[in-house]
């Protein structure tokens, strides 16, 4: 029997500017099914990471429970890690958050610890603004205890025993552009062309990234009928065209007719190349953003890629305006000034 | 690019690389399984099949499958394959009844095989089952050829020699030992259906014009007689001071051999730089060992005689120049020339063939070289009786591609006796079939160990230096023998891959350790390989590309570095990867005719 990785990796490697290889931000080996979207995500998180250069320790990676919730353990092993209770992923992000602003903040959930049992953190979090990625790998159903319908299946789908769901599902994309955060993207785990630039931008994005992940649950909802499934979710997605929502890197645009790729500075000064076929898309524009996803679901089809953008955010920190200097970096005397301040606060209030 | 073509035996034989490279074939994954399963005697009967003589190779093969296995290009080193071949021949069990078993239904038939080394005696074992009258003829008192007066029996002992040597003689092959050929015109006139000349290159190279070499003659030997004098006991003694000229095998052979019949300064000097020796690294560590300085960039210039005996050489010091194409040349670097002390001189500088005893007019025509017209895959010479094998056809090459010849011959000279058309080679024997046994289980140890390679334990220096026919190399142990085995990356279990079962979920991709394995629209090869996972740079290794699947991209996998531990075929929830072992055999003569 073999849950072992062997050790050996490609001579050929290549390395990122910290001289890294992709082998230092791996996790252990996954013990989910074979063909889970969930690794293919994982896989996804571990190039960004590579791409962006970030140092393993310099990152927070923070999960729930669930099939999801477990796939930090699969990916950047050398970073830091908090599996928390279930749905409540958001506030020990905050708290986190709150205490070291230094490290970059990614988060994993599924759509039962975020649509059900964690929506009551998901919606806040989002208000807060905090700066960090919330990333959902979304298979509509509940893997762990056998699939059955989670918030997000569709209305009318058909799970594996072909029961269909009478309920309306929960569109998270939707609702995160409504709730004001300030990066809204929708992938789809077979899709990492598409779906590793997205998180780079997300992790570089100073505010609340969110990414909805359609990552069909190979066991339980890969069924004719279901409406996440490879095959379904394929078939959607290449309809509309909607793939060319991706940001692009450079070198490809130029297989682009003219006028329909579209710059968008960033906040880091890089460009985020967008191509786009819908021209009354603006993804810096919040109704038009929901316009777009609402046409498309009215048409049965899966709007992927950069949906909204506000480039001008301003993130938890700026909003409370806490100290800039990591909790951690900071003296005994800073942190707990003594008697003497706590009387003159407390004079302040009298 | 094209879907691969993995119907055509040839595209998974070349994966495994040891195989591909091995002139004979012998499928050594298999054998290296046996090996770590404990069972000797299998291990041995696969080698023997193929390679016929696994206990000597297993001390003295070149090792081109060592230089070609995979794990070289992982690690540091590549699998210790000759060696773990010995711990199956070390450990054996009754091999003899797994044996073709005389006597055998005569077929009518007569063969005359003209030396008994590994060529001659590959023939024999080939044809003898199917019931053909062999006479073999050797000048020799013995069987083996050069693997009985070439070798040193501290590295390959008389006992393992003749073990392996009489599996085959006892075949009931016609000995004619002590009988040298000086005529081939004679032995055709003789009513033999064919002839098979497996003479060897016997003729060592000498330096006759140089200065001194007449007047010290008496001290002054040809490298492969000097060795074949020793073997057969007719010399067991050298003078103090020894000076072996040459880099190659040859000449390590001798001055090791020096070394045990009193030779105290034994030096080697060679003109090449020490990298560029033809001589295998660890024959020149092993000569190194005992005490035997290698002394390169030398060009020997005269024998220095003093009062009618020999008592140097004098030598001038060079190094080597590249021209633009890499051409080497040996450039003298004007320092003045070195004298160095001797008693004795073993010349070991190369040998050549010799074909005195073959008259010219029988049909078989000669190149420029003196060479014979011998066709490289039948083995046939001008006159379709008259079969060349081993060094006797293209010149000095080595035991394993001698008996390659050997069952390529035998396969022609079948044919052609049973009438059919020797041109069409028969195809190989090959199976393709799955290994798996569960979700995370498959029927070979698919786990890759990290274990560097182990080193073959040596006698004791004090011990080897005084007996020339004590072994110096011991063998791997049991324990040992099973973990250089375990780092077998059974490169005959292949990834086989069915794109109608794929639905493109990226698992293969993510999980591959090595990076082998790319999702991506197809292009021409060049192309292709510059736009994988990890660019594919070793070009001798080829592209496994799949037909196209519904996202209208291809699979494509780079064959290099793939570690063969079945993860994308445990990840895929489809199967469309399949872990299958694959079995290439060459087909021997026992199988070569269509009807008979």
């Amino acid at each position: 029997m073999t849950y072992i990785r062997p050790k050996f990796r490609h001579p050929g490697l290549p390395k990122n500017e910290l001289g890294y290889t992709l082998a230092q931000y791996e996790g252990a080996l996954s013990t989910l099914c074979a063909g889970c979207g969930h690794d293919s995500i994982s896989a996804g998180i571990i190039q960004a990471a590579f791409d962006l250069n970030i140092q393993p320790h310099k990152l927070a990676k923070l999960s729930g429970i669930g099939c999801s919730s477990k796939t930090p353990t699969y990916f950047l092993s050398n970073s830091h890690g908090f599996n928390s209770v279930h749905g409540r992923m958001p506030s020990v992000a905050t708290g986190a958050n709150l205490a070291n602003r230094d490290l970059t903040y990614f988060g994993v959930s599924g759509d039962g610890d975020t649509a059900s049992i964690g929506m009551g953190q998901f919606v806040h979090v989002i208000r807060r603004n905090l700066n960090m990625t919330y990333i959902v790998m979304n298979n509509g159903c509940y893997g762990l205890t056998k699939g059955q319908d989670s918030a997000t299946a569709d209305a009318g789908s058909k799970n594996k025993s072909g029961h269909v769901n009478l309920f309306e599902s929960i569109d998270l994309a939707s609702l995160a552009i409504e709730l004001g955060a300030s990066f809204v993207a929708q992938s789809f785990s077979g899709d990492k062309e598409q779906l590793v630039p997205l998180i780079r931008e997300a992790m570089k994005h100073p505010g609340f990234a969110f990414i909805n992940v359609i990552s069909p649950c190979v066991t339980f909802n890969n069924n004719v009928g279901s409406t996440k499934s490879y095959d379904y979710v394929r078939e959607h997605i290449e309809g509309t065209g909607t793939k060319d929502f991706v940001p692009m890197m450079k070198e490809i645009t130029t297989k682009y007719a003219e006028g329909t790729v579209q710059g968008v500075k960033m906040h880091d000064g890089s460009d985020l190349q967008l191509h786009k076929l819908a021209n009354e898309w603006n993804p810096e524009d919040r109704i038009s953003a929901i316009n777009a996803v609402k046409t498309a679901s009215a048409k049965h089809e899966i709007l992927t890629g950069l949906l909204f953008i506000d480039r001008n955010t301003k993130d938890l920190h700026h909003l409370i305006q806490t100290a800039e200097t990591p909790l951690n970096q900071l003296g005994e005397n800073v942190l707990c000034p003594g008697n003497e301040v706590l009387k003159d606060i407390n004079a302040g209030l009298r | 690019m094209k879907p691969t073509n993995i119907k055509d035996p040839e595209y998974f034989h070349k994966v495994v690389d040891c195989q591909y490279a091995c002139p004979a074939h012998t499928p050594v994954p298999e054998y290296i399984r046996l090996i770590a399963r404990e069972k000797y005697t299998e291990a041995y009967m696969v080698n023997w099949e193929s390679n016929v003589f696994p206990g000597i190779l297993g001390r003295t093969c070149d090792r081109p499958c060592e230089p070609a296995c995979r794990r070289g290009r992982v690690e540091e080193e590549p699998v210790a394959i000759c060696r773990l071949k010995r711990v199956a021949a070390d450990n054996k069990g009754d091999v003899k009844q797994h044996m073709p078993k005389g006597p055998f239904t005569p077929n009518g038939k007569k063969i005359a095989l003209v030396g008994a080394g590994p060529a001659a005696l590959t023939v024999a074992r080939d044809l003898a089952p199917l019931g053909y009258e062999i006479h073999l003829y050797d000048e020799q008192k013995a069987g083996g050829g050069f693997m009985r007066s070439q070798i040193p029996s501290f590295r390959l002992p008389e006992s393992v020699l003749d073990e392996e040597v009489n599996y085959i003689l006892d075949l009931g092959i016609n000995k004619h030992f002590n009988h040298y050929v000086s005529s081939l015109k004679e032995l055709l006139a003789k009513d033999y259906d064919a002839v098979f000349v497996g003479s060897g290159a016997p003729q060592g190279r000498d330096l006759p014009d140089m200065a001194g070499r007449q007047e010290g003659a008496a001290n002054i030997h040809i490298g492969i007689n000097w060795l074949a004098n020793v073997a057969f006991e007719h010399i067991n003694k050298i003078g103090k001071k020894v000076i072996v000229l040459g880099g190659g095998n040859t000449a390590m052979d001798c001055c090791r051999t020096a070394r045990r019949l009193g030779g105290e300064h034994v030096k080697v000097i060679v003109r090449s730089p020490f990298a560029e020796m033809k001589a295998s690294p660890w024959e020149k560590e092993d000569a190194i060992h005992e005490d035997i300085p290698i002394i390169d960039n030398h060009v020997p210039k005269s024998f220095v005689i003093e009062n009618g005996k020999l008592k140097g050489m004098t030598f001038e010091k060079v190094h080597a120049v590249y021209d633009d194409k890499g051409k080497r040349k040996l450039v003298p670097t004007g320092d003045a020339d070195v004298f160095f002390e001797a008693d004795d001189v073993l010349v070991a500088i190369g040998q050549e063939n010799s074909f005195p005893w073959i008259e010219r007019d029988l049909g078989i025509d000669f190149d420029k070289w003196n060479m014979p017209i011998v066709d490289p895959a039948t083995f046939v010479s001008t006159n379709k009786r008259v079969f060349f094998g081993g060094d006797a056809a293209f010149g000095p090459k080595n035991v394993i591609t001698a008996v390659a010849h050997g069952h390529q011959a035998a396969i022609s000279i079948h044919m052609n006796c049973m009438g059919e058309d020797m041109a069409q080679r028969p195809a190989p024997f090959t199976n393709l079939l799955s290994q798996k046994m569960g979700i995370h289980e498959w029927s070979y140890d698919s786990e890759v160990v990290t274990d560097l390679r182990y080193a073959v334990p040596h006698a004791d220096k004090t011990l080897t230096l005084t007996n020339r026919k004590k072994e110096v190399e011991l063998g791997f142990d049991v324990p040992t023998g099973f973990k250089e085995a375990e780092r077998c990356l059974n490169c005959d279990v292949q990834t086989v891959f069915t794109e109608s079962k794929c639905i493109e979920c990226d698992a293969c991709m993510d999980i591959c350790p090595t990076s082998c394995i790319t999702f991506t629209v197809n292009e021409d090869e060049t192309d292709l390989r510059a736009h994988l996972k990890v660019q594919a740079t070793n070009l001798t290794q080829d592209l496994y590309v799949s037909d196209t699947l519904p996202t209208k991209r291809v699979m494509v996998k780079d064959e290099d570095v793939c570690l063969h531990c079945g993860l994308c075929a445990e990840r895929c929830p489809t199967s469309a990867w399949d872990m299958q072992q694959f079995l290439y055999k060459v087909t021997k003569a026992e199988h070569a005719c269509q009807h008979h």
